[in-house]
Order: structure tokens, then C-alpha cells, then sequence
């Protein structure tokens, strides 16, 4: 199967997770989304990577999931920190600061 | 040698120094953090941070008169150029007074962050408890409920202590940020560029939602600032994808080559471009790519706000300048056209919607965002001129604005800074000094002469007519009349009405904050009256590759 495929089903994934952020009111949910992104270009990446038929598509996968993983780390605790003052994680309800 | 023996990349120590100084020094600082007892702790952090600035600064300036060639090291991850090492002056030079002004407890007894709201609670009851207890009282009994209620207090004493003591987390935090902003600059691949950038980003997500007062506000920016900071850079890396599929290499110089002759289709090369524009458009807050930047800049600490504008700014247009020139030089014509479009969308946005506002903290936020269309302008320009004018520009803005924020942080009501405008009102007759400042400092972002803020227009904009942006340039300069007008607003607030009777009171700065303010405005008068010196350290340099 030609590999072009995966790069049209990684622009679906990223178009997806994009839509996800604009449309979901959880902030968890919209972080989801924004993880499908970061892996829909993981996927690219390595499409991209076979074929060139170079190597550098792969390990560059790997510096993304890194990044994501100190992402997610950074982003529960902010989510958590609104979490305890507001006890909600719609981010309708963060509407504090607007105009 | 065993053909899996990777070759080792030579690595150039002398002309990566700033950087691994002020990465080395981050990482001592979290290592303090865990082993100083809490009494030193604050004094030690900031005596540390000031001094890997400091010394990264030297490193800085050592190597930039060295007169030693620019080189790309770490297999060609970095390149330490002529503007490189401009930027990182700038960076390092700007860090000092936001350091300065983070480290502040006298404004805000205590320092002007907290991480945890309860641990907040528990400190102000026993600070009132104390008092109480001073005033010599039954009540201090009665809220402790006896002796049983002084001992579980005690239990929770290192966490409360930590809270009056105030955070001093926020060093490593700074110089993690800054350490990702040096390299953001530098760097000569995207895959570089993209670690880089979130290295100065999650510092900063994490530095906004630590606000003492209006906690609400500092963690709704928190999130914001992290949920679309996050998806900007989900942009990024896709673009970045794209443009390794169209080169088979993230090099910069790679992309450049690719573009001359590649069968691929064009279509990769500037979808991947204008996927990668939107995530370095989104960290520099220009035009239609702005939507976080008055948001983060109120809800943020003030003390983080100016680190942010100032450095942040400088950081992600050293990014553009190096991709808009080293990667994609070659093909000016055919994506310039688009950006034409995204400055006179930022000038506009920025300043409409500046005029509307009704807070200060926001109001120099769609300033920002207008002066990222300013700065547009330059770095389009892919001429030495606009090279030179947007590198002024981002010092001479960022001096601005960092005294700018430290004298906002100065008009406090009862519950923390009145950013209100009303709350300026007549500030010009109860504080003629701070007043004085900051219409000196509404003065240079307006660009009025003898200001740093006119030989940057200045220079930016003959830059752009140069290079055959006339409209643009008219543009830009019917916005900067219309953003005048808000400065010279506040101004006409502070000293021709009458001040409110319960009105903001006026701090009287700590020595951190006067230093700061004080070398902003310094920087920004001499930048206005003797800007050759810089211009002309600034003329002349060159990307590499």
C-alpha cells in the first residue's frame, strides 16, 4: 500500500484534533485534543520518514512524544490548580478575562 | 572505529557559553530549591539568578567583540551569529530588570507569588492569629481553640511559612524560560526550534497562574495562555512535519536548498510554511494571532507580564527573522504577499482595539500587538536594513516596556494593583515622579522624538519603503497616529482630572523595582538620543548560511 495514505489519514487525525480544541468545553477534553494533533504529526513524521528513506522522521518522533509528555505534565497541574478554586474545568466558565 | 560508532558533533563551548551558563544555572537553582533551608533560600535563589544573567551577559559581550567567526556547532543545531549574539544581549540585558522585578517583596509584602491558595489561607489566619495574639487578646485563643489548635497549626508551619516567606520558585522557572528563549534564537533547525520553544514556553504557562491577589484571573490566564499556547504549537510542528516530508531535513540552510530544485510539490514547502508562521506568529502576538495576548498580559502577575512581553517578543521575532532569511529567502516573492495582509491586520487590531480598552495591563497588550506589526514590517524586509531596524527595535521595545509594567505594579488599591484607567485619574498631581515615567515611557511606544520608540519606527519603516513597502508603510504609519492617541489618553487621565477620593495609593518602590525602572527609561532616553552606538553594532550583522 502506498504510504501516501498515512499522511492523508494524519491530516484527518490533526483536522480532528483541531476541530476537537475549537468545539469541547472540558479543558481535559480540548488537552486530548491537542495530544491527537501532536500524534497525527508523529504519524506524518514517520510516513515522511519511510518515504525519504531516512531516519530522521523517526527520531524526531521521539522528541515530540517527549515534549508531550512534559506538556501533559504541565498542563494537568494548571488544569488541576483551576480545578480546586473553581471546581469545574469547563473553560466556558473561565470568563473572567475577555474584550 | 565500528561502523555503529555514531561520529560525535564537535561541540564549540566558547560560543555556546551564554546558553549552558544560563541552563547550567537553571538547573542549580532547582537543586538549591530542594537543599536551602527556607530563611536563605529567597536570598540565595536571587543572588544566583542575578548573577548567571549577569555573567551570561559578559559572555555575551566577551564573544561579540572578540571579533570570533560565526559558527554553526552541535551538528549544526545552532548557529551563534552576528544577530544570534544580538539577541542574546538583548535577552540577557532585558532579564535583568524583569529579575529584578520578580524578586520584589516590597511593593508586595512577601513577593507577589503564591502556588497554593490554601496554604495562602492558613498564613494569613496565622499572621492574624499573631497579631491577635500580640494585641494581646482572648480571641487569638479562641480561633486557635486552645493549645490542641496551636500544635496541628504547627504541623503545617513549613507550608505557611513558605507562603509568607513568598515562592522562590519562580528563579529556575525565569531562567529555564530564558535558557529556552536563548536557544529559540539561535536555533538553525526546527526540530531545535521546536524544543526551544517549548523550553521557554511551560516555564511561563506555570508563571502566570502564581498570582497572590486576583487569583481567579492569574489562573484562568494560566490556562489560556497553556490551551492555546498548545495548539499553536501543535501548528508549528505539523508545518514543521510538511517541510521535512518537502526536504527530506529541518536544517534551515536544507529547506533553502530544497526550495531552489526540488521535485516534490510546492504545495508541502508553503503549506508547511504557513502552518509554521501561525506558531511563531502566536508566541510573538501578532495580528490575527493575538486572541491570548491581552488575556495572559492582565491575568498574569504584573512582575511576569513585563518578563513575558519584553523577552518573549524579542525571542519568537529572532525566530522569525532566521526563518524568514535563512530558510526561506530564496522565496520572498511568492509568501510575502500573505504577511502583508497578517502586519496590517495586527496594526489595525492592535490599535482599535487598543483604543476601547479600559485597563492599562490591557491596553499595553493590543499596544504589544500592534507594535508586532511594526515589527513585521522589518523582519519582511529580508534586507540588511530591516535586519538591523527590527533587532533596535526589539531592544528599544523591550527596555519600554519592562519599566512600563514596573510602574504599573506601583498604583495599588486594597485588593492589589488598580489597573483600572479610572483609577490613573490625577496620578500626575499625587505622584508627579511616577507620572513623569510613564509619560516619558507612553511617549517612546507612541514614537515620539528623542524617545528610543521613534529611532526604531523610524528605522523600521525607511527599512520597509526601501524595500518596496509603501503601502504598508502608510499604513503603519496612519496606525501609529491612531495608537497616539491612547497613549496620549492615560496621559492627559494622569494629569488633567482630578484625583478620585478613594483612590489608588502610589507605592513607594523597593530598590529591586527603582533599579528596574530606572535602567528601563535610562535605556530608553539614550537609545532616543545617542542610538548610533547600537544601530551600529546592529548594522552590518548577518544570519549565517
Amino acid at each position: 500500500m502506498s504510504p501516501t495514505i498515512y499522511l492523508l489519514l494524519s491530516a484527518l487525525l490533526f483536522a480532528i484534533g483541531a476541530v476537537g480544541v475549537l468545539v469541547r468545553r472540558n479543558a481535559i477534553v480540548v488537552f486530548m485534543c491537542i495530544e491527537l494533533m501532536l500524534n497525527a504529526v508523529n504519524l506524518t513524521l514517520v510516513t515522511f520518514s519511510r518515504i525519504n528513506g531516512s531516519l530522521g522522521g523517526q527520531i524526531m518522533a521521539f522528541f515530540v512524544m517527549v515534549v508531550a509528555a512534559a506538556e501533559v505534565v504541565v498542563g494537568l497541574s494548571i488544569i488541576m490548580a483551576i480545578f480546586r478554586t473553581r471546581r469545574t474545568t469547563s473553560v466556558d466558565d473561565a470568563n473572567l478575562l475577555k474584550y | 572505529m565500528s561502523p555503529l560508532t555514531p561520529a560525535m558533533p564537535s561541540v564549540d563551548y566558547a560560543a555556546l557559553a551564554p546558553v549552558l551558563i544560563v541552563l547550567g544555572g537553571a538547573c542549580l537553582s532547582v537543586l538549591l530549591e530542594a537543599l536551602l533551608p527556607l530563611r536563605v533560600r529567597g536570598r540565595v535563589q536571587l543572588g544566583v539568578t542575578l548573577t548567571v544573567v549577569v555573567v551570561g551577559l559578559v559572555a555575551v559581550i566577551v564573544r561579540a567583540t572578540s571579533g570570533a567567526a560565526p559558527v554553526t556547532t552541535l551538528a549544526g543545531a545552532l548557529a551563534v551569529d552576528g544577530p544570534a549574539l544580538f539577541l542574546w544581549g538583548t535577552l540577557l540585558a532585558l532579564a535583568v530588570p524583569s529579575v529584578l522585578l520578580l524578586a520584589d517583596r516590597s511593593v508586595e509584602p512577601g513577593g507577589a507569588f503564591v502556588a497554593d491558595p490554601v496554604a495562602l489561607g492558613e498564613a494569613e489566619e496565622r499572621e492574624r492569629v499573631a497579631v491577635g495574639a500580640r494585641s494581646g487578646g482572648a480571641t487569638a485563643r479562641a480561633r486557635t481553640g486552645g493549645g490542641g489548635g496551636r500544635d496541628g497549626a504547627r504541623g503545617r508551619g513549613t507550608r505557611a511559612r513558605d507562603v509568607v516567606e513568598g515562592q522562590t520558585e519562580i528563579f529556575p522557572l525565569v531562567l529555564f524560560a530564558l535558557g529556552g528563549m536563548l536557544v529559540f534564537c539561535a536555533a538553525d533547525d526546527l526540530l531545535t526550534m521546536f524544543i526551544a520553544l517549548e523550553v521557554l514556553s511551560l516555564p511561563l504557562y506555570l508563571l502566570c497562574g502564581l498570582a497572590r491577589r486576583k487569583r481567579l484571573m492569574s489562573q484562568e490566564s494560566a490556562v489560556k495562555y497553556f490551551l492555546l499556547g498548545a495548539f499553536s504549537s501543535a501548528f508549528f510542528l505539523y508545518g514543521l512535519a510538511l517541510l521535512y516530508g518537502y526536504a527530506d531535513s529541518v536544517k534551515l540552510a536544507d529547506i533553502s536548498q530544497a526550495a531552489a530544485g526540488s521535485l516534490r510539490p510546492d504545495s508541502l514547502l508553503f503549506g508547511g510554511l504557513a502552518l509554521l508562521v501561525v506558531g511563531l506568529m502566536f508566541k510573538a502576538s501578532v495580528g490575527p494571532f493575538h486572541t491570548w495576548t491581552p488575556d495572559v498580559y492582565q491575568g498574569a502577575p504584573t512582575s511576569v507580564t513585563a518578563f513575558m512581553a519584553a523577552c518573549t517578543k524579542v525571542a519568537a521575532f529572532g525566530a522569525i527573522l532566521r526563518v524568514f532569511t535563512v530558510a526561506f529567502g530564496s522565496t520572498v516573492w511568492e509568501w510575502r504577499g500573505v504577511l502583508w495582509a497578517v502586519a496590517i491586520v495586527s496594526m489595525v487590531i492592535g490599535a482599535v482595539l487598543g483604543l476601547t480598552q479600559t485597563d492599562v495591563k490591557r491596553m499595553i497588550a493590543y499596544s504589544s500587538v500592534a507594535h508586532a506589526g511594526f515589527l513585521l514590517l522589518g523582519a519582511m524586509a529580508i534586507t540588511p536594513a530591516g535586519l538591523s531596524a527590527t533587532l533596535f527595535y526589539l531592544l528599544a521595545y523591550g527596555f519600554t516596556t519592562v519599566a512600563l509594567f514596573g510602574l504599573v505594579s506601583l498604583v495599588r488599591g486594597p485588593d492589589g494593583e488598580a489597573t483600572h484607567l479610572s483609577a490613573w485619574a490625577g496620578l500626575g498631581k499625587r505622584s508627579p515622579v511616577v507620572a513623569a515615567a510613564v509619560t516619558f515611557l507612553m511617549l517612546a511606544l507612541a514614537g515620539i522624538p528623542l524617545t528610543s520608540g521613534f529611532t526604531a519606527k523610524f528605522a523600521v519603516f525607511s527599512a520597509a519603503l526601501a524595500d518596496g513597502m509603501t503601502p504598508l508603510v502608510i499604513v503603519a504609519l496612519v496606525v501609529s497616529a491612531v495608537a497616539a492617541f491612547f497613549y496620549l489618553r492615560l496621559i492627559v487621565l494622569m494629569y488633567f482630572s482630578e484625583p478620585a477620593a478613594d483612590g489608588p495609593t502610589v507605592s513607594v518602590p523597593g530598590p529591586f523595582t527603582t533599579v528596574a525602572i530606572t535602567l528601563g527609561v535610562v535605556v530608553t532616553l539614550l537609545l532616543g538620543v545617542v542610538p548610533t552606538a547600537v544601530l551600529g553594532w546592529a548594522d552590518g550583522l548577518s544570519f549565517l548560511g
